[in-house]
Parts: structure tokens; sequence; C-alpha cells
């Protein structure tokens, strides 16, 4: 053990210095590593953002991480699939600390009419309050105002359906629907707001109404079509989903939100996949400078290293020191790449305005600003890589100075 | 360790098509204390010699004993070991390590044995003193003269104490005067530590130093002679 330990201070002085030998190769190599792991962290955290943003509209507009239905709800959602509003248990469950927001919501397909026209929709009864909380922003109200309570007997609805419609802020509507009997329902409503939302398919679709105003409306009672839950962060919903499914129960059911929209869960899924290939790839270009980088050092020291064999070195001690030095250049390199990334991410955190490009990142549900994430697992996950592959290629020049022959490497000029 | 037997050692080499012989039948047996002089034309076999007893290379056939140990069927590591311990080498040309002073160049053999600092530092700053090297102890070898280098790679070769030293054309590189100071420190350093030489030479200035001359030719022993 002591032998090994004073053996490690010349290998790591001997490590240290060799690379700084031919510092200009040296430095040509740190600089490759640093924009390498710059390149992975930075743009990592700018498609990590500009995914988070995505998923984060998908699940406003779900809304929540977590929603319970009626079992047949998801498969039809109409008035007749309906549950009974939380129950104290439940309640109880959703003053959790890891539940951020909880609505109930009423939501049925209908039609709504003006005097000009007729548009199918979705007819959403909410409380106000809590649907600002889980998400609905308060400033995409162009005109008018959001709704003011439960019993709100106003109506706002989408820009691009009041411009169908013909319609505007003030007018009166008629939305049509069914009771639980089968019978119509239906009742005018004045246009109160109008909002703009992020796509234009949604401010087509979704009308808000109050939640009571729209349970008499549809004869409901109490009943509501879903309740709606948000925690503090996406990716942890596991953490507190499975106490709301089991207090809830199984005459309900409770899905998170990539069960609930299957395409939004994959993208997280697929985002985590491509940063990986994406790292792996930089890397691979890196690996070649590396691999250079060393197989000239061993090139280079042929005859020291024959020398360091004949004076009694082991020659996995041999393989060692070469492993120590790229292990040293690798560090050096993720030190600064890591500060360089950090340092050019931080300034960004307002955001990136790609207003240029906006129409067609709204097409794919994102917004005109881009947010990067810089994320601890990803940055992690840059620098676990480079260290574990960067030190296996490495392994190669190593080996090779390891099993030189005494003789010939000294006899090398 | 006592000797150094080499029984029927043959080594041949190829180059290009041609079939070199390094080492023809050699036998020879060295005993501790010895101060032996191999001489011989380049090629005669004398460095192929001393790099087998060295277990730097490996004969084709026969059997190199040093004390009880066979070391031609030893391994890599092994051999290491068995030259770390045992063996100083004094190369012509210098062979020190570029990026290590003069100090860490002689503590080099001791650290990778695991001397502690202590030791290492104490040992090293005094047979620097011996070799003539006081107050250079923290040049680095691009920073010393031919003969300063050469007297670092002595020091280097005899500081862990080691009950033979090989070197191979020690003085090839060096003027007459720094040639007889080297000399004169390899003859003291046998009489006074007992630690076996085996000197390569071509020098007849080197020759007449050792107790033992031996002639090589061809790959043979073509003279064994005391003095």
């Amino acid at each position: 053990m002591m032998t090994f330990q004073l053996s490690n201070t010349v290998i790591f002085i001997l490590a240290w210095r060799n690379l700084w030998r031919n510092h200009r190769r040296t430095l040509i190599m740190l600089s490759a590593i640093t924009v390498g792991v710059w390149a992975m962290i930075f743009m990592t955290a700018l498609m990590r953002g500009m995914v988070d943003d995505m998923l984060l509209n998908g699940i406003r507009n779900l809304p929540g991480e977590v929603q319970i239905h009626h079992l047949q709800f998801l498969d039809d959602p109409g008035i007749n699939n309906s549950i009974t509003a939380p129950d104290a248990k439940l309640l109880k469950a959703l003053q959790s600390p890891e539940v951020k927001a909880w609505t109930t919501r009423v939501r049925v397909p209908a039609v709504i009419s003006s005097e000009r026209d007729s548009r199918g929709i979705t007819l959403l009864g909410v409380e106000p309050g809590r649907e600002v909380q889980l998400g609905f922003d308060i400033s995409s109200i162009i005109e008018g105002r959001f709704l003011t309570g439960n019993n709100d007997s106003g109506l706002v609805i989408g820009a691009k359906l009041a411009e169908r419609l013909e319609t505007r802020l003030g007018k009166r509507v008629v939305v049509m629907s069914q009771d639980p009997d089968n019978n119509i329902a239906d009742r005018g409503f004045r246009v109160v707001g109008i909002y703009k939302a992020k796509m234009d398919s949604l401010e087509e679709l979704n009308i808000y109404a109050g939640l009571t105003t729209v349970q008499k409306l549809l004869k409901l009672e109490d009943k509501v079509s879903e309740i709606a839950i948000t925690g503090k962060d996406y990716r942890h919903v596991e953490n507190w989903f499975s106490t709301i499914k089991l207090v809830a129960g199984q005459t309900v059911q409770t899905l998170p939100w990539y069960e609930i929209d299957k395409y939004l869960g994959s993208m997280l899924a697929m985002m985590d996949g491509f940063v990986l290939v994406w790292i792996i790839v930089i890397f691979l270009a890196l690996s070649f400078g590396l691999v250079n980088t060393l197989v000239m050092a061993v090139f280079e020291r042929t005859r020291e290293i024959g020398l360091m064999q004949a004076l009694g070195m082991r020659p996995n001690m041999i393989l060692y020191q070469i492993l120590v030095e790229s292990f040293f250049l690798l560090s050096i390199g993720l030190l600064i790449g890591n500060a360089l990334a950090i340092g050019t991410i931080l300034p960004l955190q307002d955001g990136i305005d790609i207003s240029v490009v906006a129409k067609g990142m709204e097409m794919m549900g994102s917004s005109s600003i881009l947010y990067p994430a810089l994320k601890l697992n990803d940055v992690l996950l840059a620098n676990i890589i480079v260290i574990t592959l960067g030190l296996l290629t490495s392994f190669l020049p190593a080996w090779h100075a390891a099993s030189f022959d005494p003789v010939e490497a000294l006899g090398k000029d | 360790m006592t000797s150094i037997v080499c029984k029927d050692l043959c080594k041949t080499f190829q180059q290009g098509d041609e079939v070199i012989t390094g080492l023809d039948n050699v036998s020879i047996t060295i005993e501790k204390g010895d101060f032996v002089c191999l001489s011989g034309p380049s090629g005669s076999g004398k460095t192929t010699l001393l790099n087998a007893m060295g277990g730097l290379d490996t004969p084709d056939s026969g059997e190199i004993t040093i004390g009880r140990v066979r070391i031609d069927k030893l391994g890599k590591a092994a051999l290491a070991d068995i030259r770390l311990h045992n063996i100083g080498f004094v190369f012509q040309a210098y062979n020190l390590i570029p990026v290590l002073t003069a100090r860490e160049n002689v503590e080099f053999v001791m650290q990778v044995s695991g001397l502690d600092a202590e030791e290492r530092s104490k040992r090293s700053y005094k047979i620097l003193r011996e070799v003539g090297l006081e107050g250079m102890e923290n040049r680095r070898p691009a920073h010393l003269s031919g003969g300063q280098q050469q007297r670092v790679a002595v020091a280097r070769a005899i500081v862990s104490q080691p009950t033979l030293v090989l070197a191979d054309e020690p003085t090839a590189n060096l003027d007459s005067v720094t040639s007889s100071q080297l000399m004169d420190l390899f003859v003291e350093l046998n009489q006074h530590h007992n630690i076996t030489f085996i000197i390569a030479t071509h020098d007849l200035r080197v020759m007449k130093y050792a107790k033992r001359l031996i002639k090589m030719e061809d790959g043979k022993i073509i003279s064994d002679e005391k003095q």
C-alpha cells in the first residue's frame, strides 16, 4: 500500500510534467476538449429548454401533471362520464406539499353560435382562481377579462374563434350541449374576455365559463369531468402520483400526463436519448484528437518509457502513468468546458428571442422565447461520458506503451 | 545474490533476410564483488550479453541465474522487480528522464520501490555530493553537461545500493578527465560497497580498471583473463 502511494506520487509528477512538455499540443487538445464539453452542455441546455417549453405548454393545455377521470372518460368524454367532486380523503391528499395546485373542471363537447356562425367547441367549466394557478396564463387575455368566480355568467373565448364567429367582446353567443338525460341544454352567454393562445387550434377549440354556471346548465349538480393536479416538477410526478391514485380509488382513473398524452411522454424519453447520442457524437469527434495526442506523446517518449522499464517500473505502472496523463488532460478540459458552458448559459436565463422563427416554433408547441435549461443531470452525464470514454479511449496508447520491449525502446532515437 | 551464472546462452536477431548471431553458446560465471569488463568490436555481443544478464532481453536458449533465481524464465513484471531491487544500469547515452531534476532522477528508482521521502532525500543528496554534483540537485538534464548527466545516471544506478551494476559504454560520450573520474568512482564503489560491476566497453583506458577482462567476438567469448 505504502509502495503504491509512493509510486503514485512519482507517476502523478511524471504525468503532470509530461503533459506540459509539448504545451502547444496540450493547449490545442485542451481547447478541443473545452469546446466539445461546452458544446455538449450548451446545446443540451438549449434543446432541453426548448423541449421543456414544449412539454410545459403541452401539460398546461391538458392541464395538470395528473388527472382524475371517470373510467370511460378518455374514450368517451361525454356528460355521463362524470365524477364526484373530491371527497375529504382526496382533499387531504391534495394538501400534500408536493402538490402545487389543483382544480376541478367540467369539460364537454358543445356547439357555440353567434349571429353569424356556429362551431363545434369544448366547453370548459372552470374554477377561475385555481385554473390560473394550474397554468392558465392571465396575460393571454387580450380583450376584456378572465372569469372572476365559479358563478361567473360570462364566457371567455379564443381570438381565432371570435374571428370565425364574427363576434366580439360584449356580444352574446349561445352555447348548446346535452344534459345527462340526453336533453338539449343551452343558454346565452355574454363574451367577457378574448384570449390569445400559443396555438391557433386551441383558440378555436376551448371556451371558458364558470364551473357552477356550467354545472347548472348541464344539470350536473356538483359533478365534474376531471380533477387536474400539478406538482413542482413534471419530471418527478411519481413521487406523489401513487399516493393520489391510491386515495382516489379504483372507481376512477388516475393518470400522469405522460399517459394521458403519450406523444408528450415520448418527447421526454426521446429528449433524454437525444442528449445521450449528442454527447457521444461530440465525444467521438474529440476522441480522435485525444488518441492522436496520446499516441504522439507515447511515440515521442518511447526511449524514456524503455528506460523506466529498464529501471524497474512495471508495465502496469507505465499504463497507469499514461492513463493519469489522459485523466489530467480530460479533467482540465472538463473544468474549463463546464465553467465556459455555465458562464454562457447563466446570462441567457432571461431567454433568447427566437421570434424570427416563431411560427415554426409554435407549430412544435414551443414559445418564441427560448429559455436554456441547465440541468445538473445533463452536466453530470457529459462529464461522466467524457471521463469514462476518454479513459477507455486512452487505454489503447497506454497499453501500447506498457507493452514496449525495453531493449527496443531504449534503442529508439 | 552471490553470483551470475550464464549457461549456453544463444541469441539471434533477424535483420531483413539476414540472421545475426548475438550470442553463440556463451557460458560465464561472475562472482559477487567482481569488476568485469566486456570488450570486443561492435557487434561482438557485449551489449546483448549485458542486456540478457540485466533481464532486459531474453535469450533464445540457455540459462541465466542471478543468485538463486532463473531470470530467463521470468515474466515482464517479475523481471522489472529484479531490476528494481538488484540491478543498477548505466547507459551510454545517459538516459535521464528529462522532466525530472537531477535529484528526482536519482530518487526515481527509490520512489518506485517505495522508500520513504526522508530516506530518499538523504540518500540522493549524499550520492549527488559524492559524484560531485552538489548544488546541481534541482537542475533538469537539459541544464547539465554530458559528464554531469552521466554522473547523475551513475548516482541513480547505485543509490538504491544494488548488488550489480551493468554499464554499457559508460565513458563513450565523456572526455578523458571525466572518464577517469567516473571509473575511479566505480572502483571505489566496488571496493567499499562490494558492488559487482560489469562494464561493456571498447575503451582501453576503462579496461585497465578491470579485475577481469572478457573479450568477445561474433557472439562468443574468445578470452577470459584475470588482471
